[in-house]
């Protein structure tokens, strides 16, 4: 056997069997048969197949003297080493399959690595939950077929304030401490409340007007935990014919529960606000606070002042209309948990990062 | 409005046990908010106890100090004392360290004995102290939390008491008292008192009201008193400042007498501190019933009162010592010596009450609103008084508080009332209102029965009368809230109980979803997070500086809105580029310790035109006319949304076998392109100069139009330093409307050849300073329709080109709609490509 167990090329390999001797040509296969089994690698088994199967190998050589032979012992040596051939050849075939998958499967095993090391080659962006939250509130609003309105920061007194029907020496105009704009003869502000867009739909919005206004506003407030002098509100509102008070507290329930599950509801208080008569409160009963499911204080609400549809030249007397306003800031807090208002606004990107892209 | 249970008790139907907690949560429901409690109790605890001093031996000590040591008795003689505890002495006897000396032997006093707690958690323990066991505390009123005065000990005597030995002083001062204090809100001044809150109360618990206005009987005036005389000769907005002056006089009261501690009690309670007995009952009277009265100094007074309009330059010294310039439409009180009262704002010193007053005359008057809340604002002067007038006050009312305070002045100071009386004014007629019946039904979605809608309104104190088809509502004096027929819809719903109203879901027609516009602008705030950089808000307030850099390109032109009250004076102008912010916000964050950052803000910018804002504003509850709806919509400034970003130090993370690379200048502009890419819209880039930007490292983002959309590139080296940021900061800012209206509203397809691609490569030597984009339009042009794309691969300089220029290589792609290119075609147009290169830029081959 040591004649084939060497990897090293040897064109004497055995001694040329007779192409007739049919023991010596078995055993030339047997030898090359072992020599195939017996490679290791794709290197020994091809010093193995240039061996056995090679221009100098026996049986080769043994194929070349069959023309040699005479007629009819050419057919029967044909016979003898034709097959042997075929057997080593199929042999060769099946071994290579076997090695090639052997060394395929050794790379990929040496090409293994530590999945847990990998790095992050890209960032991983973020949001800001304000953002991602008035989204997510519009997007409720909007699958009720209602619209989302936007206007101007800066705004005139007329929008923010008289149209609102706010009087112009009232008080309630000094409850929302008001950022005024130099010079004070041109009557332009920071808007106080999202509302001026509710005017400004009405007056540019085709009737029935089922809007949201999302968006930022200014009040001269320092910053500290609880509040900010820019922050943001959602209003709504809905003007049609024949809206009643219930019209308004469906729609505020419905929203609760989009935003707080089924298990939410709401609450209105009797308030004040010179834009809505009757005015309420709203509370919503929020079943996942922290703490436990109980009353938050959330917003204001109201059945549209008659002098604001005026203002907007629309009839009180035959449409009638409901709005709402809520702090997102403030939705967020008690929805997140979020305990600090410096966190909301500093823009430390550890806030946003936290939330990703959800809430 | 601070409401102590005691005096609400008075008029309303408080049970015993309530408590302001329990108080708060009725009044809540008719809309009167919870704001706070006021309880002596939650900080004062007994044993508190009237006592006698027996015996006061005064020892010097050697600090320089002489104290009492004194012998107090706090049990009647011949009782048992039956506290028991630490320090109690079983004699009824105690012995206490005094340092206060306004007391002799005889006087009562309050004794905190051991066990007691007072403000402060200051517990009252026996203890050593200048050579005996004090047991107990002789104490003043500021340690027992009813007042400022800490000069001495509180007599009992000077408060006029005199009460048994060991009495609950607790009792005696009225501590037991507790205030629940509410939120009111503007259109509810009558809540402005206990009448109010009284009459609020009952309606939340359903039970009886007691008019304390009607508890007062006026007495019929023999004749007129004394003289005056309303001569408002400029009305606001054509109502005169003052429709009603009821005037008393009341003779011979004593300045001294101390104010009883019921009274004090209660005002303290309210909030009001007490001034003397005289000061004392006027305050008492505004809360009781809600009107603002003042006292004159009668024998102070020279001449008939005349409320009249300021004179130019008028002036008059207010009862705070300051001298007050006086505005012709300051509503005064006068007499034959000028103004002695700016009207329901603050009187006049020459003639306000003082401790040496015995004649009173009183004033119960009733003032315009925008009237008294402009001369408020001028003033800076806010008042309990004001507060009250600007809200409004019931016409009705006056002349029974000013016999309110007739009568506690006669009952308490010990004064006569003059028979006579003053009442100047004319009634104004009573607001009536017709409410349909159907309407509160219609508008709250309740169905009302007509006795709830009746009731309702007859609680509330309104006449209703019943006409065909609705009610005939007279609105009581006091409630000027009440004017149209939803005030009085919101009325009936609130005492009925909002919590009846059911839920409806109204059903709005058919919407457009989200337009266009925010869609785009939602995919591109979208982008950006997926890109990796972190969305982040931050203040439009910015310095003149901030917009005079990053306003505009090279400083000049762009002028910003000042804030007429910004909270800092520095950040007084509202922004013109939201990189400032944005800045502010990176350099916070790299001082926390992040020094990998890219942030990106959306945000509007204020960018004032040539018109700013109207100078007229149109009148509440109409639609103004077209053209001065024109006026309004015009003056307000442009207010685009910008998009900017900023970004320091690294891409990523450091990780094992991962190198993270700075941003750079390319990092900036590439990101702004995505923006491009994200909306469809393509974006030109030019080497660009902007003086917040590294001059040789900015680029300027414009539309196929030619309209720069924004810049971006490396920030200039010395506004990053003189901003304490990093070096190579890099940053962009796009005008975000220009991009979104630069939006393609439909993309034509391009057909898609299936014929073989043939390429070509090609490297043209340039000046130096050529830009590669002009070369690569170049290429584009020349190659022709052939041309499927060109890319620039690879800029060289060095060796091989000659100094001053540069090698660009491009690859061309070549392909046709409807045929297989030959090799020749192919050269052709790229021949083509170089020669126009060659033509505009003097482009050689290499």
């Amino acid at each position: 056997m040591s004649e084939t167990t060497v990897g090293t090329e040897s064109p004497q390999v055995a001694a040329v069997p007779h192409p007739l001797d049919e023991a010596a040509i078995a055993a030339a296969v047997e030898r090359a048969l072992d020599a195939i089994a017996a490679a290791a690698n794709l290197e020994e088994l091809k010093a193995a197949r240039i061996a056995h199967t090679g221009e100098k190998s026996p049986l080769s050589l043994a194929n070349r003297e069959i023309g040699k032979l005479d007629k009819a012992d050419k057919a029967a040596a044909g016979k003898l080493i034709g097959p042997a051939r075929g057997r080593l050849n199929k042999a060769l075939a099946s071994r290579t399959e076997e090695l090639e998958a052997e060394r395929d499967a050794q790379i990929l095993v040496e090409e293994a690595v530590d999945v847990t090391a990998a790095p992050r080659r890209r960032r991983a962006g973020a949001r800001h939950p304000l953002s991602v939250l008035q989204e997510r509130v519009s997007d409720i609003f909007v699958g009720m077929g209602w619209e989302i309105a936007e206007g101007p920061e800066v705004e005139s007194e007329w929008f923010n304030f008289d149209a609102l029907n706010f009087k112009p020496d009232h008080p309630a105009r000094e409850m929302q401490d008001t950022f005024f704009v130099e010079p004070p003869e041109a009557h332009l502000l920071m808007r106080t409340h999202t509302s001026p867009v509710q005017v400004r739909s009405m007056l540019e919005r085709d009737l029935p007007v089922y809007v949201l206004c999302p968006g930022k506003v200014f009040r001269t407030d320092e910053l500290d935990a609880t509040h900010t002098p820019v922050f943001h509100q959602f209003e709504g509102l809905a003007i049609d014919k024949g809206l009643s008070m219930a019209d308004l507290r469906g729609t505020l329930e419905h929203f609760a529960r989009q935003m707080f599950g089924a298990e939410a509801s709401i609450r209105l208080r009797p308030n004040f606000f010179p834009f809505t008569e009757p005015s309420a409160e709203l509370d919503i009963w929020h079943p996942g606070a922290k703490g436990g499911p109980q009353w938050i204080e959330w917003g204001g609400c109201g059945m549209v002042h008659p002098n604001v549809l005026r203002a907007a030249g629309i009839d009180p007397e035959v449409y009638s209309g409901f709005a709402f306003g809520m702090g997102i800031e403030r939705t967020l807090m008690f929805r997140n948990e979020v305990g600090d208002m410096h966190d909301l606004i500093e823009g430390d990107v550890r806030f946003s990062e936290h939330f990703g892209m959800e809430i | 409005m601070r409401i102590p249970l005691s005096w609400l008790r008075e008029y309303a139907q408080v049970p015993a046990e309530a408590t302001a907690e329990g108080v708060m949560a009725e009044l809540v429901k008719v809309g009167l908010e919870e704001e706070d409690v006021h309880r002596p109790l939650d900080e004062l605890k007994g044993p508190i106890v009237v006592g006698q001093v027996l015996s006061a031996e005064k020892e010097p000590q050697s600090n320089g100090k002489t104290i009492n040591w004194c012998q107090v008795r706090v049990v009647p003689e011949g009782q048992e004392q039956t506290l028991t505890g630490e320090g109690i002495d079983p004699s009824g006897v105690q012995g206490i360290v005094c340092g206060a000396h306004n007391f002799e032997p005889g006087d009562k006093v309050v004794v905190t004995l051991p066990g007691a707690v007072l403000p402060g958690d200051f517990r009252i323990t026996p203890r050593k102290t200048y050579g005996h066991v004090s047991a107990g505390m002789i104490a003043s009123v500021r340690e027992l939390g009813i007042g400022e005065d800490h000069d001495g000990i509180l007599v009992l005597s000077t408060l006029g008491l005199d009460p048994e030995l060991g009495a609950d002083a607790l009792e005696l001062l009225s501590l037991y008292d507790e205030a629940a204090e509410i939120n009111v809100t503007p259109d509810r001044s009558y809540c402005f008192s206990i009448r109010g809150v009284a009459r609020e109360y009952a309606h939340a618990t359903g039970t009886e009201f007691k008019d304390p206005a009607a508890g007062v009987a006026v007495a019929a005036a023999t004749g007129p008193g004394y003289p005056v005389r309303l001569q408002d000769q400029a009305p606001i907005y054509g109502t005169p400042g003052c429709d009603r002056f009821v005037a008393r006089t009341v003779r011979g009261v004593d300045p001294s007498r101390p104010t009883p501690t019921w009274m004090s009690s209660r005002l303290r309670l309210a909030g009001i501190r007490s001034i003397s007995l005289i000061v004392d009952i006027s305050n008492y009277v505004m809360l009781e019933l809600g009107q603002p009265l003042h006292f004159y100094d009668l024998d102070k007074l020279s001449g008939d009162i005349v409320v009249r309009r300021a004179n130019q330059g008028e002036t008059l010294e207010t009862l705070d010592g300051k001298v007050r310039k006086l505005d012709p439409e300051d509503l005064l009180i006068t007499d034959d010596s000028g103004a002695i009262g700016i009207a329901g704002v603050m009187g006049g010193a020459a003639t306000e009450v003082s401790d040496s007053t015995v004649n009173i005359l009183i004033e119960a008057a009733h003032f315009e609103e925008v009237s008294i809340a402009r001369s408020r604002r001028r003033h800076k002067l806010p008042s309990e008084a004001s507060k009250r007038f600007e809200r409004g006050v019931d016409w009705h009312v006056a002349d029974e508080a000013a016999q309110r305070a007739v009568d506690l002045l006669i009952e308490l100071a010990g004064g006569t009332a003059d028979t006579t009386a003053t009442d100047a004014g004319q009634e104004p007629a009573a607001v009536v209102i017709d409410l349909p019946a159907g309407y509160p039904a219609e508008r709250i979605g309740i169905d009302f029965s007509e006795e709830q809608i009746v009731t309702s309104l007859e609680d509330l104190g309104a006449g209703v009368e019943k006409y065909d088809g609705g009610y005939r509502v007279t609105v009581p004096s006091w409630r000027q809230d009440l004017v149209i027929k939803e005030d009085l819809t919101e009325e009936i719903a609130r005492l009925v109980g909002y919590d009846k109203i059911p839920a409806t879901l109204p059903v709005a027609p058919p919407g457009r979803g989200l337009t266009r516009t925010q869609q785009q602008r939602r995919r591109v705030m979208q982008s950006l997070a997926d890109a990796g950089l972190t969305e982040v808000l931050s203040y439009p307030f910015v310095t003149k500086a901030d917009n005079d850099t990053f306003g505009s390109p090279d400083g000049a032109g762009r002028s910003a809105l000042k804030l007429a009250n910004p909270l800092s004076d520095e950040h007084g102008y509202l922004r013109t580029s939201v990189l400032p912010g944005l800045l502010e916000t990176a350099r916070r964050n790299h001082s926390r310790g992040f020094r990998d950052l890219a942030v990106y803000e959306a945000g509007l910018v204020f960018l004032p035109g040539e018109r700013l804002g109207s100078a007229s504003i149109p009148p509440l509850g109409a639609l103004p006319a077209e053209d001065v709806l024109d006026d309004l919509y015009g003056g307000i400034p442009d207010q685009p949304l910008h998009i900017a970003a900023v970004f320091m130090g690294h891409d990523s993370p450091a990780g094992a076998n991962h190198t993270p690379r700075p941003w750079d200048w390319a990092d900036a502009l590439d990101i702004a392109r995505l923006i491009g890419d994200v909306l469809g819209v393509e974006l030109v880039i030019e080497q660009g100069l902007h003086q917040a930007f590294h001059p040789g490292r900015t680029a300027r983002i414009l539309l196929r139009s030619g309209e720069t959309v924004g810049y971006s590139g490396e920030l200039h080296p010395k506004l990053l330093a003189a901003r304490d940021l990093p070096a190579r900061t890099v940053a962009f800012e796009l005008n975000a409307e220009l991009l979104f209206a630069a939006a393609p509203d439909v993309i034509v397809a391009k057909h898609i050849s299936t014929f073989p691609l043939a390429t070509q490569d090609v490297a043209l030597v340039v000046d130096a300073d050529t830009p590669a984009s002009t070369v690569l339009d170049a290429l584009r042009e020349g190659a022709g329709e052939l041309l499927e794309d060109v890319a620039l691969f690879d800029v060289y300089s060095g060796a091989g080109i000659e100094a001053g220029k540069k090698s660009l290589a491009f690859g061309l792609r070549f392909r046709a709609n409807d045929r297989t290119l030959t090799a020749e075609e192919a050269s052709e147009a790229r021949a083509a490509a170089v020669a126009l290169a060659a033509e505009r830029f003097g482009a050689v081959q290499r």
